[in-house]
């Protein structure tokens, strides 16, 4: 085995550690029954954001900034894909 | 990629402004109802998606820029950026849903509770619905277009 193939395989063991630690330390499905946000959101969509879809709300008003990020990671890659496929000049 | 036969090209021809249409009700909608910019702009560019399989991505290719495609993505990404700017000059904060209550559009309140569906309603979330909508379909359609249409065109690598 080369240098290059360790190195690799070292990565690899230590992302898979940390995966599979990741997967079993993740509470369980639905572990707080009831919590103070989802009331808060249930309760005030309508009155604060005058927004009868929940859900929308929070993408766009509550956590604006994630959708924010999402919308970086389809430019990121619209770009990326046009400058790989971009034509070469000889 | 070459075009398919007629038979789905005349089918793909029927089904492709339902397709678009769904996928601009949805982004309308966003606000309403299940779904939203990303999901509608998803179901809209899948539409055009079928397009590039059925006639061809070089057919498509010399109707279409893709460079064209890559400045709607942009618009869309600065519109998207822009309404949160206003966001932070009108109403205090970056994201701030400022035309809530404003008197100018989109600014009914709801009741709380199960109320009918108004559509001139939630602020700047259509606005921002919008954006994204524009670049998700122009995005994910240069995405196909280009990879399709380099992975047939011999001399393109070179």
């Amino acid at each position: 085995m080369s240098v290059r193939n360790i190195i690799a395989l070292i990565m690899f063991t230590i992302l898979a550690v940390f995966f599979v630690f990741t997967a079993l330390m993740i509470h369980p499905f639905g572990d707080p029954k009831v919590s103070k946000m989802d009331d808060y959101i249930i309760m005030n969509t309508q009155n604060e954001t005058g927004t009868n879809s929940g859900v929308t709300t929070i993408v766009f008003d509550y956590r604006g900034f994630d959708t924010l990020g999402e919308a970086t990671i389809l430019f990121a890659a619209v770009s990326g894909v046009l400058m790989i496929f971009r034509r070469v000049k000889k | 990629m070459s075009e398919m036969s007629k038979i789905v090209r005349t089918l793909s021809n029927v089904i492709f402004p339902f397709i678009m249409i769904f996928g601009l009700y949805i982004i309308a909608h966003g606000h309403l109802t299940p779904g939203g910019g990303f999901q509608g702009g998803a179901v809209a560019a899948s539409g055009c998606a079928m397009l590039v399989v059925a006639y061809g991505s070089t057919w498509v290719f010399e109707k279409i820029k893709a460079s064209r495609l890559s400045a709607f993505e942009s618009i869309g990404a600065l519109g998207f950026i822009g309404v949160a700017f206003f966001g932070l000059i009108f109403g205090g904060w970056f994201f701030n849903n400022f035309l809530v209550r404003s008197g100018i559009i989109f600014n009914n309140v709801p009741a709380t509770g199960y109320t009918g569906a108004d559509f001139n309603t939630a602020g700047v979330l259509p606005l921002m619905n919008f954006a994204v909508g524009v670049k998700v379909i122009a995005g994910l359609f240069v995405i196909v277009l280009i990879m399709a249409y380099a992975s047939s065109v011999k001399e393109w690598k070179q």
